[in-house]
């Protein structure tokens, strides 16, 4: 318990998985929010990512976060900015509206 | 010793700071906390002595892509009462999923860390005297994967143009040029050659 290790770390990234995946559904109305949840879920994946190259002694890990950092960076933008063109057309970002395309 | 006590500060600050991400009612409050959730990971990066990554985290995440989030969120001036309206008949099934989630990963962990070798129960090995963490990391990123490297310049070459002709718009009544039809225009279209009778000098 007292040495910190892989296993501490790993299971950190669960929780914090776990508590996106539930943010994703309480939040279901607000898109800002599930945007969020992704970032955290990423956030888990990373922490993963860092544990075992750590643990491994291999900096490939790491090299894999850098890139998961810049994508979710991009995402993060893009994200945002179809947010900020679907708020100017409907005036709105709650999920349940945006049935505009349902037949 | 001092380094779990640590740990476990920590790490019970960034689930307590997730938790509130997702169940506070103000979107502001809730970008406030994720800075907190991803402060705090760094700071956990930091203990695992993994402190490039670190530093990007504080720089690039809290620095420039909360602080986007901070800015739409701001922006776009939501009603708090109407968007977060009470949880949706979903929440008690999205929590109960979560703790199932919770509770097998943790069990699969913990199980092979105490029935294995012992191996990954062990800490992690201490790096060596005079190593240093980002010039290893730019030893690797600029040799094995500058493929991958070159092609992350590309992907966020290609966030900044999608996300400047997304948000771009024409705002009506303003006055532009048109470089093509100045380009375009011929003599006839600008001046008119009118034929007449040349009129006596007064």
């Amino acid at each position: 318990m007292m040495t910190i290790g892989l296993p501490h770390y790993l299971t950190l990234a669960a929780i914090l998985f776990a508590i996106s995946v539930a943010g994703i559904f309480i939040n279901r109305r607000n898109l800002i929010l599930l945007l969020m949840c992704v970032e955290l879920i990423l956030l888990s994946v990373n922490f993963n990512f860092i544990a075992f190259a750590r643990w491994l002694g291999d900096e490939t890990g790491q090299i894999f976060v850098f890139f998961i950092l810049t994508v979710a960076a991009a995402e993060a933008a893009i994200g945002l900015a179809i947010l900020v063109v679907l708020f100017r057309t409907q005036q709105s970002i709650n999920v349940q509206e945006l049935d505009s395309m349902k037949g | 010793m001092i380094q779990a006590i640590l740990f476990y500060t920590f790490a019970a600050v960034l689930v307590a700071a997730a938790l509130g991400v997702i169940l506070v009612r103000n979107p502001v409050h809730a970008v406030l906390l994720l800075i907190l959730t991803f402060f705090q990971s760094a700071v956990l990066w930091l203990l695992a002595e993994v402190e490039f990554l670190a530093i990007v985290l504080v720089l690039v995440y809290v620095g420039a892509v909360m602080v986007l989030f901070l800015f739409v969120v701001m922006m776009l001036n939501i009603n708090v009462a109407t968007v977060r309206g009470g949880f949706t008949r979903y929440a008690p099934f999205g929590l109960a999923i979560a703790a199932l989630m919770v509770i097998e990963l943790v069990q699969v962990i913990w199980l092979r860390s105490r029935v294995g070798t012992g191996a990954l129960a062990a800490g992690f090995q201490p790096t060596p005297e005079g190593y240093s963490n980002t010039k290893s990391l730019g030893a690797i990123l600029y040799t094995e994967h500058v493929y991958a490297f070159e092609i992350a310049a590309v992907i966020l070459l290609l966030a900044i143009v999608a996300a400047i002709t997304l948000t771009m718009r024409k705002r009506p009544g303003l006055k532009v040029q048109d470089i093509g039809r100045q380009v375009a225009v011929r003599p006839q279209d600008r001046i008119r050659i009118v034929s007449m009778k040349a009129e006596e000098r007064r």
